[in-house]
Formats: structure tokens, sequence, C-alpha cells
């Protein structure tokens, strides 16, 4: 029989089964000899259980006193007893399908309870939104989410295997897969938003650079602010204290890391370069990036251990609201609609759960879809729900009004400047939760750039690794499902020639033009970082 | 009658001089001296613990930094109320799943067995498709029977989680600690063989440890996925952190107390001939339990404080990742949060040390004993 009860072990207590009124008082009667037969039954299962899962434990004698911290409550709740309700149900009313469709037919999960981490920011929010709306549930997935305390946890954490997925920066899984830090290939098939991230330094910094430049004097200064007025101050340190300025990143391949990075290059500032043998990064520096876990860094920032940073939200809303340090730019105005994170799982939890990772990600669009709805004026209608729920202890856990004021479309760059920023998080429209294969080649342009890449690679290298990692493959799938099912227009997803590379763009803070399909050009366009040569392009 | 005597004993087994006053009052004893016991010991602390609530609150005003402030001792209060209800909100929330899943159940089984009484209508490629459906049915069915609410786990369930991880490090602990401890207290060459691992890995702090333990865990665990093995991964690292951090005061404790039995006790063995297992059971064990006991005690109290730490490190599910977690949080709350798992902390401790207390207490036979 194909069809098996894996340890059916229930942990009811008082909760009767009961589906209609007629059985509740014949099942009273009976409840009382069923249940100890029934945990009798349960009890074996659970322990059938442990012993294969622990074989290797048994000689440590100790399982007799975990199965009691562990084991099945002593009611449980069998197949027969099910069986037998569902007898009773009329199933003439039901209608059935006689002619179910390839795409109608429900996805047979391999796995139903999972588990997935996060970090307290609001660009979790699909992933706590497709939970708290109800998307896994209609997937038939239960989804245990839980905070991790650092990125590199949370990678560990999905590498063995104790997390089914994460909530990852972008550049986690094109890392972990190509090898830089921790190597154990990711994939991804769903990213979940753009923006979101922004540059704070401190009120001491800020003042020195509107010294720098009286136009910073302005209430509301003219936007986007380069990191021009900062290169006196942070050539000044390097000459006073004999060592470079110190910032904060949240980790070596986020997003923060190249975001700030850029900044700082573009107005002439080195930020250090990775070598084979200095994998902090610190090589000709004259800031130094040093890693923070994203919510410490307010409290970094006050504590006078970096100067600023770059993070997602609402960490530099945070440090504005509380009147300790000033968000100069956003990554908006360093690149617009850059990618920003992404659902990642293991390439190998990936192919022995296919279709639960495509409930997975159909869940996530809806989620995705619900986040960037709007009514006919263009207002964010369900934002104010997102941020109550987001608000929560056992999700980001900051305030309301901090989390609100970038989830709400205006980013709060001084209390004299408030600003709309309708595109400041971005989880659904301009197909920001399409997995584009020119996304993963930013992430591995810069990592030449600055060394995390070690050694030259040919062009063909950039498209191939690319392919790797993102799996739009399984989006379109998914989106496809959710069309048949009247939950998703065949507009809001790319069209279906879609290469999987979007428009060569120049709307970066230095008008840089990238083009996606020559990595190397784009590498050797910068004045600082590694250089590659030219004959790599052709090949 | 001797419900005095009695009443008494179990104030001196149990570590509980507070209530001996009383007993003693209402006995009839002298009233002055009593309650001179009762101002000691009851008064006295009120006053400490309000004298301390005081100045806390004097603190509360004056220590305040841009992004954050100590909490008041009644905010740290009202933060602990509402940590209790919303752990009952999210039981009751949980179990209102749960039915709704069991419903779903029964309703997904039918409609399962609906599909198949379709599906023996049918021929062919149909056929097959309605059987497929109901085999999906009836398989998602029994997964929402199986269903466990997936909240994050609340305050109180995390002080359990702590408080199994802690006992079933310690239980580990002393199975390895009392039998090696005897060993090296019968045997001066067993315990030179030991004491260079005991004297170096005992003043190692635990945390040390643990990204070593975390790695031998997951050698074991390799290929099981969450869910899949009995055991929680991140229990046992918790758990193994406190075992390497509790067996050494149990093993010192344990040498000490069996290499310091009464000569005269031995002589006694050796004089009746016992051998080696009666001596070991009759007479070494009974009289070097009292020092075993405290040595325990001390583990306990040890692995508790790691237990915290290792949390926070490894993030796994227990008090120290609540706090932890708070932390992370920064909101206006997290400190009174934070300061009132602090003090639940403490109690908890206190607890473990009571109980310990009271166990060396029962076999320390040979204590002065109340008249």
């Amino acid at each position: 029989m194909l069809f098996r009860v894996p340890g059916f072990c229930l942990e009811s207590q008082s909760v009767p089964l009961i589906s209609t009124e007629s059985e509740a008082t014949s099942r009273s009667e009976s409840a009382g000899t069923r249940q100890t037969a029934n945990s009798k039954k349960t009890a074996g299962f659970a322990w059938k259980k442990a012993i294969t899962a622990t074989n290797k434990f048994a000689l440590l004698g100790c399982i007799a006193l975990a199965s009691a911290f562990t084991g099945c409550s002593d009611s449980g709740v069998s197949l027969e007893d099910l069986e037998a309700a569902a007898a009773k149900v009329d199933i003439s009313k039901i209608e059935v399908d006689v002619d179910p469709t390839e795409s109608a037919a429900m996805l047979d999960l391999e796995k139903s309870d999972l588990t997935f981490g996060f970090i307290k920011l609001t660009d979790c929010a699909p992933l706590v939104i497709a939970k708290e709306m109800g998307y896994f549930d209609d997937e038939g997935l239960n989804v245990t989410l839980e905070t991790q305390s650092n990125w590199k946890i949370l990678l560990d954490n999905v590498i063995n295997g104790q997390l089914d997925g994460a909530h990852m920066l972008a550049g986690q899984p094109i890392g972990a897969t190509i090898g830089v830090g921790t190597k154990s290939p990711i994939v991804t098939a769903y990213s979940l938003d753009y923006n979101g991230n922004g540059i704070t330094v401190s009120n001491e910094v800020w003042a020195q650079m509107q010294e720098n430049d009286p136009d910073l004097k302005s209430p509301t200064p003219k936007h986007p602010i380069s990191a021009a007025s900062l290169k006196p101050i942070v050539d000044d340190y390097l000459q006073d204290a004999g060592e470079p300025f110190p910032m904060g990143m949240v980790f070596p391949v986020s997003t923060h890391n190249y975001e700030i990075r850029y900044w700082l290059a573009a107005s002439g500032i080195h930020p250090g370069m990775y070598t084979e043998s200095d994998i902090k990064g610190f090589t000709d520096a004259q800031v130094k990036l040093s890693t923070v876990p994203p919510p410490q860094m307010p409290q970094n920032l006050e504590a006078d251990i970096v100067k600023g940073y770059c993070v997602g939200e609402p960490w530099n809303q945070k440090a504005v609201v509380t009147g300790i340090g000033v968000p100069v730019t956003t990554n908006y105005d360093i690149w617009k609609n850059n990618p920003e994170k992404v659902f990642g799982v293991t390439e190998e939890w990936a192919k022995k759960h296919p279709q639960t990772h495509l409930a997975v990600i159909k869940a996530l669009i809806r989620a995705g879809k619900w986040l960037d709805a709007t009514d006919d004026s263009g207002k964010l209608v369900n934002r104010e729900e997102a941020v109550e729920i987001l608000s929560r202890k056992d999700y980001v856990g900051a305030e309301k009004e901090v989390i609100g004021n970038s989830m709400m479309g205006t980013f709060v760059f001084q209390s004299t400047d408030v600003r709309e920023m309708p595109d400041f998080n971005v989880f659904f429209k301009h197909e920001a939760s399409y997995p584009h294969y020119s996304d993963a080649i930013w992430f591995l342009t810069q990592m030449r750039r600055w060394g995390q890449i070690t050694e030259s690679k040919p062009a063909s290298w950039y498209a191939e690794t690319a392919k790797k990692i993102y799996k739009p493959e399984i989006y379109r799938q998914a989106a496809e499902l959710l069309i048949s099912e009247g939950k998703l227009d065949p507009n809001e997803i790319p069209a279906p020639d879609y290469d999987g590379y979007r428009a060569v763009t120049t709307e970066f803070i230095d008008g840089n033009k990238y083009d996606a399909k020559d990595p190397i050009g784009y590498i050797n366009s910068f004045e600082i970082g590694n250089k590659d040569d030219e004959s790599l392009a052709k090949k | 009658m001797n419900w005095r005597g009695n009443l008494l004993r179990f104030c001196d087994v149990a570590g509980l001089p507070i209530l001996e006053p009383f007993v003693r009052l209402a006995a009839g004893e002298d009233k002055r001296e009593q309650c001179i016991g009762i101002a000691k010991f009851i008064l006295l602390p009120i006053v400490a613990v309000s004298v301390f609530l005081l100045l806390w609150a004097g603190a509360a005003s004056t220590v305040v930094t841009d992004s954050a402030k100590l909490p008041s001792p009644q905010a740290t209060w009202a933060a602990g109320k509402q940590l209790i209800a919303m752990h009952y909100d999210q039981r009751a929330a949980d179990k209102a799943a749960k039915q709704e899943k069991l419903t779903e159940a029964v309703q997904l089984l039918a409609e399962s067995n609906a599909y198949t009484a379709a599906a023996a209508k049918e021929t062919g490629q149909t056929k097959t498709l309605l059987e497929n459906k109901s085999l999906t049915l009836k398989k998602r069915a029994v997964t929402a029977a199986n269903f466990t609410p997936s909240s994050a786990p609340t305050f109180i369930d995390q002080i359990w989680t702590s408080v199994k991880t802690v006992f079933f490090g310690f239980f580990l602990a002393t199975i390895v600690a009392v039998p090696v401890g005897v060993l090296c207290g019968m045997s001066p060459w067993f315990n030179a063989a030991m004491t260079p691992f005991i004297q170096i890995f005992k003043p190692v702090s635990p945390l040390a440890w643990l990204p070593l333990a975390f790695i031998v865990i997951m050698w074991y665990y390799a290929g099981y996925s969450s869910g899949e093995t009995f055991f929680n991964k991140a229990f046992l690292i918790s758990a193994s952190t406190v075992c390497l951090c509790s067996l050494w005061p149990t093993l010192v404790n344990t040498t000490l107390g069996v290499a310091s039995v009464d000569k005269d006790f031995i002589n006694v063995a050796d004089v009746l001939r016992l051998s080696w297992w009666q001596r070991l059971t009759k007479i070494i064990l009974p009289a070097s339990l009292p020092l075993m006991f405290a040595g325990m005690r001390i583990s306990l109290g040890v692995g508790w404080m790691v237990l915290i730490a290792a949390d926070m490190l490894a993030q796994n599910p227990g008090l120290g990742k609540f706090v932890w977690d708070e932390f992370q949080n920064g909101s206006e709350l997290t400190y009174a949060r934070i300061a009132f798992s602090v003090i639940v902390i403490g109690m908890i401790g206190l607890v473990l040390d009571r109980i310990m207390i009271f166990f060396r207490n029962l076999v320390s036979f040979g204590n002065p004993s109340p008249v």
C-alpha cells in the first residue's frame, strides 16, 4: 500500500474529534475504551520511530529518560477514528471533479511540516504574510518561522538541515554555491524584494559632512547624497588615527556590503579588497567594513564602534527615530530596484521536495502580491496590516512606527526631511519576485570586483553560474498553477519568452551602465576594483 | 505526638529555615526568641528587597540612553504579566487551530472517499487520475490530523525547554561522572590516569566546547532533516554543553567523597571480609553520598548558568534564545521583558538549588538532627 501513516501520533489532549453533532454522543461513550487501546498503539509507533532515528545513541542508554520528555502524550486520535468520523459525512454532496486536469490537481507534498529561518528585518515580510494570511495553509503546508541571530547561523542551519529554507541575502546562495565563505550549493526560485536598505552615519559624522558640503545644511538636502562630503573625513581619520574609518555592514556576501562599497568607491573612497590571504577585505582599505548583525547596528553606532553602516529596515529608521544617527542615502538611490533578499533552499532539498518547493513558491507569490496590492489611486492598501503583523515580538519586534516608516512608502531622513518613497520596499511589482539571472550576475561581478572571486572568469561562467543558482522555471511553474487557479493574472509575471535578463540600465548613483550580458566589460568599467582581461568577455 | 519534631526535621532537610520559627511558635516555645527568628528570616529580607526595588526604580529613571532605558520595576512586572497572558492566548489559539485542523481532516478524508467512490465508476486514465487525487486528499487528511501548531514558542514554553534541557544534560553528566568518580576514589592508579583530563578540561568554559559539540551532533544526524529525528538537534547541542560543564564538580566531589571514607569503616569492611561489591554498596557509596550530592548541587547550578549562555550563542530554543531575540527586537518593551526573564532565570536557579539541597540533606545521615 502506497499510503502510510508516519508515526501517527497526536497531542490532541482534550480535543475531541467531532465532525457532526449527531455522533458526539456515540463517540463519548466509546471514547474511554478506545483511547486506552489507541494510546498503546501510538506509544508503540513513537518508540519505533525513536529507535530508528537514534540507533547511534542507543549505546548511551538514555532514550528511556528522553522519551518521557519528548514522547507522545497519552491521548491520540487514530486513523480508525478519523475514518469512522469521515464515513459519517455525507459524501454524496461532495462535488467530484471527474476530469482533474494536471494543473488543477493538488500538489502531492513530500513534506508538510516545514521550518523556515528569518532575520528580524522588514523584508522577511513575504514569509510572515504567507504564514499569517494562511497562504501556506492553503497549500497544505504547516510552516514554523524561526528567528536566527545572524546570517552565518541562518546559512549553517539551512545547510545542516535544521531549517528547510530561509530568508536569505541575495548574495548568500551565490556565495555558498561558488564557495565564498561556506561552500554548499543553495538555489533560489523566489526573490523576496527589491531595495529596502539605507546607509546611516552618526550625528557627529553627519555634522562634519554638512561642514564639508554646505548644501547638506538645508532641511531637505538634494538627493542622492554621494560620499564626496565623507571623503575628507575619511582621509583625516586615516591620518589622525592611523587606521581606516570604521563602518558596518551585515555580511561579507550581503547586498549591503556591495552597496556601501559601491557608494564609497563612486566617490573615490577605497573600501578595501578581498584577497586570498585577506578574507576580511581590509587590503588597501580607507574604510574598514566590519560585520555586525542587523539588529545590533544602532547599538554599535551609539557605542561609537562603527561611525556609519549600511543595513536593511527597520534599523535605519530606528537610528533616526531614536536620534542616534542620520540616514544619508538609500540603496534605491544607489541602484534603482536592486535585488535584495531571496528565499533560499539547498539544492539537495529542492531535488528531494519538488512539489513542496512549488507549494512554498505559490504561497510566497500570493504573499508578495498581497503586500504590493494597491487601490485605484496607487495607494498600498495592505501595508498597515503587514506592519502590525511584523511588529509582533516573534517576527521583527520593533515598534510599529519604526517599521511603518519605510513600509508605508515614506522614509525619514531627518525629522525635517520626510520623503515619499513608494518604491522603497518592493515585494512584487516591477517583477520583483521573479528570480532574474541578471540579478545573480550583478552579485557575481561585484564579488569579482572586490576580490572575493580571486580568479578571472570568462563571461560564459557568469551566465552558467547564474543558471545553476537561480531557478525561474520553478517560479514560472508555480505562477502558472496560480493562474490556472485564478489567483494570479498572466500579465503579472514576465512574458513566456523572457530570457531572465532585465533591460540594460544606467540607473546607478554614478550613472554607470550595467549590461548583464557583458560582465567582464562591467567589471572593467569601475575605477576602483579588480580588472579582468578583455579577451575573457568573448569566452 | 511528634509533629513538631517531624516538621522541624522537614524544615531542616528541605533547607527551609524560614518556616522554623513558625513551627516553634505553634508548638508554644519562647515567643520572643521566635519573633526574633521571624524578623531575621522574613522581615529583614522584605526590607532588603524593598530597598533594592527603590534603588532600582531610581536607577530606571536615570539610566536612559538615546535608544533605550533601564526598565522600571513596574514596567518589568507589567511585561511579565503580558508575557504570561500571551502564553495563554497562544495556547487557546493553538487549540482552536488544532480543532479546526481535525475538522478539516475529516472533511478531506470524506472528500477522498468521494473520489474513491467516483473512481470505482470510471475506467482507464480517468480512474487513475481520480485515484491519485483521492490518495493525495487522504495524505492531506493525515497531515491535517497530525497537525502540531507551528506558532512560535512562548515564554513559558521556553522555560520548559530550558528546564528539560538542563535536567537532561545534568542526567547525562551524572551517569558519567559518578562511576568515574567512584573508580577514581577507589583506585589511586585510575585516578592518576584520569588526573590530566580532569585538570585540563575542568577549567575550560563549556562555551568553548560548543562548536565541537555542534560538529559531533551534526555528524550523528547527517542525512536526517528536521522533524525526522527523535531528539531535536538543538536540544542535544544545548544538553551536551550542559553535560560537559556539569561533569566536573560531580566527578571531583565523588572522587573526594570516596577517597575520604572514614578509615574505621574500611577497617570494619576488612574485618568482615566483605567482597568488593559489598564494600562498594554497603560502605563506600553510602559514606560518600553527602559529598557526591554536594558536587551534584554545584553541577546543576553551573549547568543552569551555562545553559542560558549556550542558548544565546547557539540560538537553541530556551530562555537564552528568548532573551537574545528580545534584545534583537529593540522595541520599548524589550528591556522590561529581559529584566523579567532575568528574575525568572534566577528564581528557577533557586528552585533547582533547593531541590539539590533537599536531596543532599536527605542522604546526609549523621547530620545534627532537630531535637
